[in-house]
């Protein structure tokens, strides 16, 4: 790992002191110990980055913590005024669109994978690779615009409209509201879109690191295609496929302007898909430049807290799920 | 034993499956490609219609006049990835370089804080920056303390992981042969990094950090608290500045039909700088590849 330079470093030292080059090389040593001090130094900068903004979090969310203590996991009420705080709706929020959105991005994006993996021709995976890769560039707040003017729109007059007219869907729990727009749906479509490429991108490398022997073994005994994908390719590279997936639900859980954008900005959480809500990102995007309190604002450090503490958990799992399929099958996963 | 009727029968089912099963992946990958296209299509030709030359050089009109442009966002966002350059290159490609030369504990954490860094939602990073570094000035100065910097040190705060990460994987590519004959020539490690090994790798690096770059400029979560915003032109570091992101947030959320056109029109001037980081990355490799 690396490039190794044990054998290289100091032992020289001592030598070079009797040495008649010493002055020269004594020079050039403390330019080496210089040099390595800098790089000790830029390191440490990282360490202390993330070490400073766990520990900036929590500081800024003590008089939050004080105030309301564990009960702000669990308290309903969002009340500036008064300020009583809790992270209860926004908590839920955050949970259900990204849920919502994972339901509606895995079959497309697994199936968009195994196309570009296994199925297609090389003609075609170049092109669909390269767009896939062109699509998870894109920024958040293009997609929130997007969102807003044809998205929001669109699903109101020809999903929203239709179901909660009818007679039979009308009343169903998840339709049981007065269609506004700007709701739990659009927010939960426009994630799954923003995921797809993610999840497509990693979980393609997944199952392209099955080694190619295993596909040709099961051909050799007679499969399919579509059983040599569903019983070899599928179960090799299933670790790294719900580490690709749960790396879509890191993103969707902390993604701020195009939810923030579509979502109503209500402090309110009920099932119906058709009602506005809210979420942790896009309540701190929301409010914190305005929050008059530093009550107010230690309560939002404390949301972010919390998001931050997820956001780790499940990146960090995703991550080690994707690098043990990879090092499964001794391949390289970008 | 089966039966040949039963045999022809299931191999017929298997047949069945495998059109059912590929074709569904097929579709899957239609429409999600679809999808994608729709919203970029959507973009690129309503953007292409309110693009023209008044939109680029001019600053924003008061709220509610029709007209004004795109200017102060698009010096703004080069202001702001310039000084998220200056203060992430160095220290993502020296930290990288520390991983690729050392194997030891430290290394290792830092590598695992690294990605831990990476995974930090960006809002986060914001009120980070918020906290330590735009109170502190408000405190010191008259004013509120949003600015040029805090933005720029909020962008790099996300590009020094990204570039640590690719400059460790780029030097590492590196044959082990070039390191080891330069030490043995006697060059100290010094020169050998970089007048041997990063020579060698310069293409890669130049390619790492061009993807960083296109990676941030889209940003927006993380200069609403930092850079802020700001309606007339500046290019002070001290002074809140305007961005490309933040200008269509404001704008595709703003009642105007004029201001909605303009945020389609920034939409495809923030994709087309993305574009041409990514392209220059790709490009940059490539040319090396043929070297």
């Amino acid at each position: 790992m690396g490039i190794d330079r044990s054998q290289h470093s100091q032992p020289r030292a001592p030598l070079s002191r009797q040495s008649p080059l010493r002055s020269k090389n004594s020079k050039l040593l403390a330019v080496d110990s210089w040099y390595g001090f800098l790089l000790l130094c830029a390191s440490a900068v990282v360490l202390l980055i993330i070490l400073a903004i766990i520990l900036e979090i929590y500081l800024q969310s003590r008089q939050s913590m004080h105030t309301f203590g564990a009960k702000f996991l669990t308290t309903k009420e969002w009340d500036p005024v008064d300020e009583v705080f809790g992270a209860r709706v926004f908590i839920l929020g955050t949970i259900y669109t990204s849920l919502w959105a994972l339901l509606l991005a895995i079959p497309l994006s697994l199936g968009t994978a195994l196309l570009l993996a296994d199925i297609a021709p090389a003609l075609i995976r170049k092109p669909v690779g390269f767009l896939i890769e062109l699509f998870a560039a894109i920024p958040s707040v293009v997609y929130g615009m997007w969102g807003i003017l044809v998205l929001v729109p669109w699903l109101l007059q020809h999903v929203e409209t239709p179901i909660s007219e009818s007679q039979r869907w009308g009343r169903f729990f998840l339709f049981d509201a007065a269609p506004n727009g700007n709701d739990f749906l659009a927010a939960s479509v426009l994630l799954s879109i923003m995921v797809i490429p993610i999840i497509t991108g990693i979980a393609r490398d997944v199952i392209r690191a099955v080694p190619q022997e295993m596909r040709e073994a099961a051909y050799a005994l007679g499969c399919t295609k579509w059983e040599v994908i569903r019983k070899v390719v599928v179960p090799c590279a299933k670790t790294g496929i719900v580490g690709a997936v749960m790396l879509g639900l890191g993103r969707a859980l902390g993604e701020t302007m195009a939810v923030t954008m579509v979502i109503g900005n209500s402090p309110d959480f009920s099932l119906p898909l058709f009602s506005p809500g809210y979420t942790m990102p896009s309540v701190i995007a929301n409010e914190f430049t305005e929050a008059p309190s530093p009550l107010y604002r230690s309560a939002l450090m404390e949301i972010a807290l919390i998001l931050l503490v997820v956001a780790i958990l499940v990146n960090g799992a995703a991550r080690l799920m994707v690098s043990l399929t990879s090092r499964r099958f001794r391949r390289v996963i970008a | 034993m089966i039966s040949g009727f039963r045999f022809k029968f299931r191999l017929f089912v298997r047949k069945v499956m495998n059109v059912i099963g590929l074709s569904i992946c097929s579709l899957a990958g239609v429409l999600a490609t679809a999808a994608l296209c729709l919203v970029v299509g959507y973009i690129v030709k309503n953007g292409y219609q309110a693009v023209n030359w008044k939109l680029i050089t001019q600053g924003p009109t008061p709220i509610g006049t029709e007209g004004g442009g795109l200017r102060n966002a698009i010096v703004g966002t080069l202001v702001l990835l310039a000084v998220a350059s200056c203060i992430g290159v160095p220290l993502g490609v020296l930290a990288g370089i520390y991983q690729a030369e050392k194997a030891g504990k430290f290394a290792k954490t830092v590598r695992f804080l690294a990605d831990v860094l990476n995974s930090v939602p960006s809002i986060v990073i914001g009120l980070f920056v918020y906290a330590v570094v735009v109170i502190p000035i408000a405190r010191m100065h008259e004013g509120n303390g949003f600015s040029a910097l805090a933005g720029g040190i909020a962008l790099s705060i996300i590009m020094i992981p990204i570039i640590m990460t690719a400059t460790e994987e780029i030097l590492k590519m590196v044959p082990r042969r070039l390191y080891e004959g330069s030490l043995a020539l006697g060059a100290t490690r010094f020169t050998t990094m970089f007048r041997v090994i990063v020579p060698a790798a310069k293409a890669g690096l130049i390619t790492g950090i061009m993807l960083a770059v296109a990676r941030v400029a889209g940003e927006t979560a993380p200069l609403l608290f930092t850079a802020f915003g700001n309606v007339t032109f500046s290019v002070r570091l001290d002074k809140p500045i305007d961005s490309l992101p933040l200008s269509i947030f404001y704008n595709a959320t703003s009642p105007y039909d004029y201001l909605k056109s303009q945020a389609m029109a920034g939409s495809l001037i923030l994709m087309m700088i993305i574009a041409v980081f990514r392209l220059s990355a790709r490009l940059t490799t490539r040319k090396s590849k043929m070297a």
